[in-house]
């Protein structure tokens, strides 16, 4: 029981934490001193505190797409087992919830853009669902070689660390899937080489675009269900680079967040060292994430 | 049930009369609905079967309709959308009311789901071949209701032709099977015992094709993106919602007739179900036409069934029984549902047809703040076709993943290996489905309006938008309770495919594949979008809100042109994904010279298989038959003696047909 409320109350809490990791990294890198690690916490406390601005032309999709996008979020990270320990909620095939959910709050979140009338926005719309349609076979094709390797189709114990085929006939495949979640983590969590958040320019912008038009609670809520994107992927993903444990459950948690940590360290290096690929790249590079991913599937197979 | 005929036929006669006809018209397709339902509950309830045998003065002919649990799992479907079609249809052609006559469009209407009916219900070859003719031609009128315009006309030919081919394989299907039985009623053909495999290989291949064509199984597709879009809506849901289906339930019936199945058809039907998926909803992407996107969903979503049902046969045949009762329960339950979103979505595009006059995308827009029942409806009936939490669709999508998956794990070589890339492609479909809904619900009903017709748009009376909220209902109904629906036709596998109801009901509920479980993370779904919207409602309620001008990224006049539009939403990956062939054809004429006169640009979105392979076929026949015209020479004097020599010839044909048999 402790287990399932520690769970809870880092899905909770960690999310922000990990922005302003990466924030602080960037800084680093540039020569800046950067805002606090805490600074997302408090954009978001001042967020909500604030009045909001509806355009004239929306409805109620536009509300939803906050709410959906920070719902579905929670909801995907009760299914992803943190570190050793065992997912809240989880059942044969939860993987495929867990991938469809995401793309509920995409639904929402397109929609929601779409609904401003905006230019701008219905191009960052258009954008993140066609990029999320090709990163998506990559998404199962991951989840088909974990599955194949644990023979299991329930996510806390595909990503349990024990692999019945053995350690060595698993690692090519782990590294491949590895490589192909870190892809599509930062293609869905608009990280940079594939989307800017920081740009200021809106024709070029995925994410940041198309919620140019939402304020106050609603704003906050979309940044904190994005961060909440951000740490569950990363939490699969670091299961597929660390699936050990240490023994002791305190021990695990403490794995957990320094690896959680390291990784938005790891983002914030990726963004420092590299620039935005041009539009038109980003397809290619999510094929090649997805025949990554088929590759380990193949690797499994022969 | 024939209970259900004496309705049928008594709307079919009062909706004859001049006048009150519509409404006649709508009374009888309720009224013979709603009776209709209690036998087909019965029946799936466990019942058994009840038949009926009449004697038929025709030659072979023997009038003999019967109910089974395959039947009545067919049934249940027409009987539940009929009535909201029809009440729906009452309204919605009210608008024709003074301009045309409604009488042949209600006589019609009744005709069809009559012959849908005893489709479903005949037992006896000539009979299904009437009625299936009926089913045809009924709907080839209610298609062409709005003959004066110019793109109804060759849509309906279109179907025609197409129906009449199937109609054609099917004939010589019959005649084949019935031959071997030594009669075409059914009964007989289930008794004539395991044919030889390459006969039974070629009776599955002609009911692929034959009914496949019925189903809009890809290649055979060509007439569904033309009929739906042409019909008046109530029919295209209709025809989409559960005609379609009907093909499936041939190739389903057909199945029973030809004995246990050879290892080859699930493959096939994979094969044909990915073809479909894939086509259907790249092609689906990026029209300008709602309901000739709805149609080519259409086509994605019968490819997902027949994926299913093939995934289902080939673990039968494999012996995975868990295969195969994940992959025929995905099927089935994805008929039924498809049924009540498709039907959903269709009259919903109806309602906005009849609301602005228009269905082309680019010329609405902002319709959700003018028609909110209709915009709920549709919008969750997106959700539900794009197959996400918590809605229908995502139940019968999980279960066909499952199947997939499961089938993946633990078949041996390379049909294990096929399994999971199709896993992959049933990934990027679901994506692809997410961009065409997106699109449907952004450019349709949000945002501003792009024509004045979108700006004046009005909500649709009661009778036309309650059907559209009953069937929103029961597409979140599904989706928290789907162990009930599965147990519902649990007769219908056991009858088809003996697997025992019992054990269906125990494997859906194990920790393999725990449906109820998945009801109940759905209806969690729903309880945390309530929770996080009351919270997100609290949280802006007691702060300064205010409305104000979509920021134009400082442009101070805005328009509703400079909106995004639909052409532009599916432009990124029709230009980098699609291949070239499949692409929407443009047509540029720059302006030239010194004195330019108007440039001009069309856009055509012709079928990818239709200009590639029926066009090129078609005009090669046409050509070579003009080529024959000499033959209709219009004088009486030619005919006769062709007749005359037709004659000859078949006296000489018998002359030494005897003569070779003496000898």
């Amino acid at each position: 029981m402790s287990h399932i409320i520690i769970h809870i109350i880092l899905l909770l809490v960690l999310p922000p934490l990990l922005l302003g990791v990466i924030g602080k990294t960037k800084a680093l890198f540039a020569g800046r001193i950067g805002p606090p690690v805490l600074q997302p916490y408090y954009d978001l406390w001042k967020l909500f505190q604030k009045g909001s601005v509806f355009s004239t032309t929306t409805t109620w999709v536009f509300r939803a797409g906050p709410v959906v996008g920070l719902a579905t979020a929670l909801l995907a990270g009760m299914l992803i087992p943190f570190g050793g320990h065992w997912a809240p909620v989880s059942f044969n095939g939860d993987m495929i919830l867990f991938a469809y959910l995401f793309a509920l709050g995409r639904f929402f979140t397109a929609a929601a853009a779409l609904d401003t009338g905006s230019a701008f926005e219905g191009m960052g719309s258009a954008r993140e669902v066609t990029f999320s349609c090709l990163a998506e076979p990559a998404l199962f094709f991951g989840f088909l070689v974990l599955a194949k390797l644990s023979g299991s189709l329930s996510l806390t114990t595909m990503l349990d660390g024990t692999f019945p085929l053995g350690a060595g006939a698993a690692a090519p495949s782990l590294v491949l899937v590895a490589a192909s979640l870190f892809i599509v983590l930062l293609v869905e969590n608009c990280r940079i080489p594939f989307d800017d958040p920081n740009t200021h320019l809106e024709l070029t912008m995925i994410h940041e675009v198309m919620v140019l038009d939402h304020s106050g609670p609603a704003f906050g809520m979309i940044l904190y269900g994005a961060a909440m994107k951000l740490f569950v992927m990363g939490a699969v993903l670091l299961r597929v680079v660390v699936p050990f444990e240490l023994g002791n459950p305190w021990y695990d948690w403490g794995l957990f967040m320094a690896g959680m940590l390291g990784l938005a360290v790891l983002i914030g290096m990726v963004e420092s060292m590299m620039a935005r690929f041009r539009m038109v790249f980003v397809p290619t590079f999510l094929v090649a994430a997805c025949l990554l991913s088929a590759f380990g599937v193949i690797l499994l197979l022969r | 049930m024939v209970c259900f005929l004496g309705g049928g036929l008594l709307s079919l006669l009062f909706g004859r009369r001049p006048g009150r006809s519509s409404r006649f018209g709508v009374g009888g397709a309720v009224v013979g609905s709603v009776i209709g339902l209690w036998p087909v509950f019965q029946s799936l309830g466990g019942a058994g079967t009840e038949s009926v045998r009449l004697a038929w003065n025709v030659p072979n002919g023997l009038f003999y309709i019967q109910l089974d649990p395959l039947s009545a799992f067919f049934l249940l479907p027409v009987f539940i959308l009929t009535p909201l079609a029809a009440v729906y249809g009452g309204a919605y052609m009210r608008s024709f009311l003074g301009r045309k006559s409604l009488r042949s469009h209600w006589f019609f209407f009744n005709l069809f789901i009559l012959g849908m009916t005893l489709v479903i219900l005949a037992r006896h070859a000539l009979l299904f071949l009437v009625a299936w003719e009926v089913m045809s031609l009924s709907a080839f009128f209610l298609v062409t209701f709005e003959h004066e315009k110019k793109e109804v006309r060759p849509a309906g030919w279109i179907y025609l032709i197409a129906a009449h081919i199937g109609a054609a394989v099917l004939l010589a299907l019959f005649l084949v099977l019935g031959h071997h039985a030594g009669s075409l009623d059914f009964d007989q053909f289930m008794a004539v015992g395991p044919l030889s495999p390459s006969l039974s290989a070629i009776l599955f291949v002609m009911a692929i094709v034959g009914f496949g064509t019925k189903a809009g199984f890809v290649p055979f597709h060509i007439w569904l993106p033309e009929a739906h879009p042409a019909a008046p809506s109530h029919v295209s849901a209709l025809m989409s919602g559960v005609m379609i289906k009907v093909g499936i339930y041939g190739i389903l019936r057909m199945m029973m007739f030809l004995g246990p199945p050879a290892v080859w058809w699930g493959p096939l039907l994979v094969g044909i179900g990915v073809l479909g998926a894939l086509l259907g909803v790249t092609l689906a992407l990026f029209q300008r036409d709602i309901k000739r996107a709805l149609a080519y969903s259409s086509i994605e979503n019968i490819g997902l069934i027949a994926l299913a049902l093939g995934v289902g046969l080939w673990g039968l045949t494999l012996g995975h029984p868990v295969v195969a009762i994940l992959g025929l329960a995905g099927g089935l339950l994805h008929i039924w549902n498809h049924s009540l979103m498709k039907g959903l979505m269709f009259l919903g595009a109806g309602s906005i047809l009849h609301a602005t006059g228009t269905k082309d995308m680019e010329r609405l827009g902002g319709l959700m703040a003018r028609m909110p029942r209709t915009g709920v409806a549709m919008v969750l009936g997106a959700l539900a076709i794009a197959a996400v939490p918590p809605l229908n669709g995502f139940v019968s999508e999980w279960l066909i993943y499952m199947a997939l998956l499961n089938g993946g794990l633990d078949f041996a070589g390379g049909s294990r290996m096929i399994l999971l890339l199709t896993v992959g492609v049933l990934a990027l479909v679901g994506g692809m489905a997410m961009i065409c809904f997106v699109r449907l619900i952004g450019i349709v009903l949000l945002g501003a309006g792009r024509s004045e017709e979108a700006c004046n748009a009005h909500e649709s009376s009661p009778w036309m938008t309650l059907p559209l909220v009953i069937l929103a209902g029961c597409c979140v109904g599904v989706a928290v309770f789907p162990r009930a629906l599965i147990l519902v036709f649990s007769r219908t596998v056991e009858f088809v495919f003996a697997i025992p109801a019992e054990s269906l009901m125990t494997a859906l509920n194990s920790p393999v594949s725990p449906l109820p479980l998945l009801g109940q993370m759905n209806a969690l779904v729903w309880i945390m979008l309530g929770a996080v919207a009351a919270l997100f409602l609290v949280s802006i309620s007691n702060r300064a809100s205010r409305s104000n001008e979509t920021w134009g990224c400082g442009y101070l006049a805005p328009t509703a042109r400079i909106q995004y539009t639909g052409q532009s939403f599916s432009e990124l990956i029709v230009t980098r994904l699609l291949p070239r062939a499949m692409r929407p054809k443009t047509r540029v004429a720059l302006p030239e010279g010194l004195f330019p006169e108007a440039g001009k640009m069309t856009t055509g979105y012709p079928d990818t298989m239709s200009r590639i392979f029926y066009q090129p076929f078609f005009e090669w026949l046409m050509e070579r038959l003009t080529r024959l015209r000499w033959v209709q020479q219009g004088k009486i004097q030619s005919y006769m003696l062709y007749f005359v020599v037709v004659l000859l010839a078949a006296f000489a044909w018998l002359a030494v047909r005897q003569w070779v048999v003496h000898e």
